[in-house]
């Protein structure tokens, strides 16, 4: 039987975010307007007709949770299978797993209760709207054991530099390296047979190892039949302030935009129930991504604004992302910002950051 | 499984003067605001109120009512007990009939509301854009030890002899009730929402279902059946924004005033939130070139050009160098470039051709667009 499996893994993400990531983990942070950058991936997952995701997740989740809730705004709440988020509670006396394999390790009871056969794991980092029918067909047919998603990087960008790059002959994934050379780069989302999976998982532990991925697979490249699959769409990887501000003002072209939101299927997040968007008289607003509750009588430009933003008359907000609820009062200049969700700027004040080193204000300030 | 309130919301209305809009659905069904549907605003009031047993009439096509209703989730009517209910013609096993008037959904649904062994029913419908706090309505109920209460609003005199007047003396008791009267002695216009001692009601129901003259409806049949015999019964003065849309002016007009900034009307009102099912389009972009003023826009829409005093549904495009004012344009219509649409009303799906021009400010009502129009243009 060919069944597929989801499961986001968080443990080897970093809070990269800094003052964003401050109070809530890398995969919860808002983006392009209304989104997290969780609901990529599992938007895909669900788009591949996945019926069950698990989230291993180890700090901050409680925006997380708070965020995917029940999983049924991704029409996850299922009498069977669904959503698990699996933070960490180990509570086995004689566990001698670490890193990621303690998460397996303690959640053995999610991959044996499920009738796939095969799992898709990913990161939150690597995003892009898709479904991964394609690789898993491509998995099914070559009788990999692991297949592993790539991209090819026409340009090299600073995100990029973590990311693994592959070596494949004729499909086949011989090189895992770091050789920034090397274009075609891992998207740390990769299909494994569930069967293999769990015995690397046990070989890893009784190993002492920390880090599934590094040593099941990378380190066994020359046991496992491990293929690659080429993802050609448009995608990118946030994993720093710098590449978080840039995709996210990539999307203001209109080319961009619409490749990422209309070539495939809707991306799926929290549904909030706002109002449409409320444009006054006095409102100027061009080149921007506007969620729905926003009031806007000032000026905005190049900029991405969240849900229930309120910018106030004769305000102006520049190349800047406005998170959820902000209020810029009358007078206020932003320019190159980042204000994350609930921040209040009053009145006549300006705050000017740069294009690579955008100006953040934390959660919940009034300024 | 005793409740206090049941509210029973009329929603099998045709809505014939608001022509090609209820071609295909239901008058509370059809699209309002940017984002809602008309029934929206009572279901949210029913929520926002705390009555949480609503049974909902539909009869005249209903699937895409019945879809947008679902088990009631987005007003938090999906609940073990009670909730949201729909409540269409049946037939038993003495046989069954279609619905013959407001009275008669109720009657034929007896033993709906028996179940619940109510105080009160509230008699709502689906059609009308106004925010109320029904518990309000019910305590005023209350104090007046009435039978029946009915909410009235103040209407400018002249025009009082459009609507039902309630005729009430200084306490507010109606002695009389006056459809549609050449004369008006008051100008107290009934809202069609009706509070009723479920017991008294209940009689009155049977009886009139009894008349083979009785026109099975609450302002004909009804309400003066119980006057006549003396009821107790009280208007519930309502100060705020009510609105019957009933006809595509008025329609147009409730839409228009969504713009306006001092209607007590609000959908940003945080204490009283519109809901209505959600969709997940991404957010809107406004290009280079988008000009956008005094309007409402949804999400999933692309604007190229100019756009005043109008509102917009989700997923709509505006090309480039086109013009859209005093309009409404409903879910998905796109308008390609160099168009002008001056109030009209553009109906789902549909695609205005480059360099289309309509005009409707000469006409006496909004122009409604539907798909058939557009063709006749090419």
């Amino acid at each position: 039987m060919r069944r597929l499996m989801g499961l986001i893994n968080l443990e080897h993400e970093h809070d990269f975010l800094e003052e964003l990531t401050y109070f809530r983990c890398g995969a919860a942070t808002p983006f392009a307007g209304r989104y997290r950058l969780i609901d990529f991936t599992l938007s895909n997952m669900v788009k591949t007709e996945i019926e069950e995701v698990a989230v291993f997740t180890n700090k901050k989740y409680r925006s997380l949770m708070d965020h995917v809730g029940t999983g049924s705004d991704w029409e996850l709440a299922r009498r069977h299978g669904g959503l698990f988020i699996l933070p960490p509670d180990w509570n086995d006396p004689t566990d001698i797993s670490r890193g990621d394999l303690r998460h397996f390790h303690n959640n053995r009871d999610y991959f044996n209760r499920s009738k796939a056969d095969h799992v898709l794991i990913s990161g939150s980092q690597f995003l892009a709207n898709t479904n991964y029918e394609e690789m898993f067909n491509h998995h099914v047919k070559s009788g990999a054991d692991v297949t592993l998603l790539t991209v090819h990087l026409d340009d090299e960008l600073p995100e990029h530099k973590s990311q693994l790059r592959v070596t494949a002959d004729n499909g086949r994934v011989t090189q895992l390296t770091n050789d920034q050379n090397n274009k075609e780069a891992f998207t740390n989302v990769y299909i494994i047979k569930k069967d293999v999976l769990m015995d690397l998982v046990d070989e890893c532990i009784a190993f002492h190892k920390d880090h599934f991925f590094f040593h099941g697979i990378k380190e066994n490249l020359d046991k496992l039949h491990v293929e690659s699959y080429q993802y050609n769409g448009y995608a990118m990887f946030v994993n720093s302030i710098e590449s978080f501000f840039r995709h996210n003002m990539k999307l203001l072209s209109p080319d961009a935009y619409r490749r990422l939101f209309f070539d495939n299927s809707y991306v799926r997040t929290k549904i909030s129930n706002e109002p449409p968007v409320k444009y006054r008289e006095t409102a100027d607003v061009k080149n921007s991504l506007l969620a729905n509750g926003c009031v806007i009588d000032g000026d905005v430009s190049g900029s991405v604004l969240f849900r229930g933003v309120k910018v106030q008359k004769g305000a102006t907000v520049k190349n800047s992302i406005i998170m959820q609820r902000c209020t810029i009062e009358e007078g206020v200049h932003l320019e190159n910002v980042i204000l994350d969700k609930d921040v209040k700027i009053s009145g006549g004040q300006t705050f000017i950051g740069s294009s690579e080193k955008p100006f953040i204000v934390a959660k919940r300030k009034v300024i | 499984m005793k409740k206090r309130c049941v509210g029973m919301l009329l929603a099998g209305g045709e809505g014939k003067r608001l022509g090609l809009l209820t071609k295909n659905l239901a008058k509370p069904a059809v699209p309002f605001g940017g984002k809602y549907r008309i029934i929206d605003f009572t279901l949210s009031n029913c929520s926002n109120s705390g009555i949480h047993t609503v049974g909902v009439l539909t009869q005249y096509s209903p699937l895409v009512l019945n879809k947008h209703i679902g088990i009631g989730k987005p007003w938090d009517l999906d609940r073990q007990e009670d909730g949201a209910t729909i409540l269409s013609p049946y037939t038993a096993k003495k046989g069954g009939s279609w619905y013959q008037g407001t009275a008669d959904a109720i009657y034929q649904n007896i033993h709906y509301i028996d179940q619940y062994d109510p105080e009160y029913v509230l008699v709502i419908s689906g059609d009308h854009i106004y925010q109320m706090n029904y518990e309000e309505l019910i305590q005023h109920h209350e104090e007046k030890q009435s039978d029946a209460t009915i909410s009235v609003i103040e209407v400018p005199w002249e025009e009082a002899s459009r609507f039902g007047i309630l005729n009430t003396h200084d306490n507010l008791e109606i002695y009389e009730f006056d459809e549609k009267p050449a004369k008006p002695k008051n100008n107290l216009a009934s809202m069609g929402i009706y509070l009723f001692n479920w017991k008294t009601l209940r009689e009155y129901l049977v009886a009139d279902a009894e008349s083979d003259t009785s026109d099975h409806d609450f302002g004909k049949d009804v309400i003066p059946a119980m006057l006549n015999d003396e009821k107790r019964m009280f208007a519930y003065r309502f100060e705020g924004y009510w609105k019957d849309v009933g006809t595509i002016q008025s329609y147009w007009e409730a839409n228009m005033d969504l713009l306006e900034e001092d209607l007590s009307v609000s959908l940003n009102n945080k204490e009283w939130r519109t809901y209505s099912q959600d969709t997940n389009y991404p957010p809107q972009f406004l290009d280079e070139n988008a000009v956008v003023e005094n309007s409402l826009i949804n999400s999933g829409s692309w604007i190229s050009g100019t756009v005043k005093n109008s509102i917009l549904f989700e997923c709509i495009d505006v090309g480039a160098q086109s013009l859209v004012s005093e309009s409404i344009l409903h879910p998905n219509v796109k308008i390609g470039k160099g168009c002008t649409v001056k109030r009209a009303i553009v109906m789902e799906n549909v695609d205005i051709p480059d360099n289309t021009v309509i005009d409707g400010t000469t006409e006496e009502e909004p122009v409604v667009i539907n798909r058939d129009y557009v063709e006749q243009l090419t």
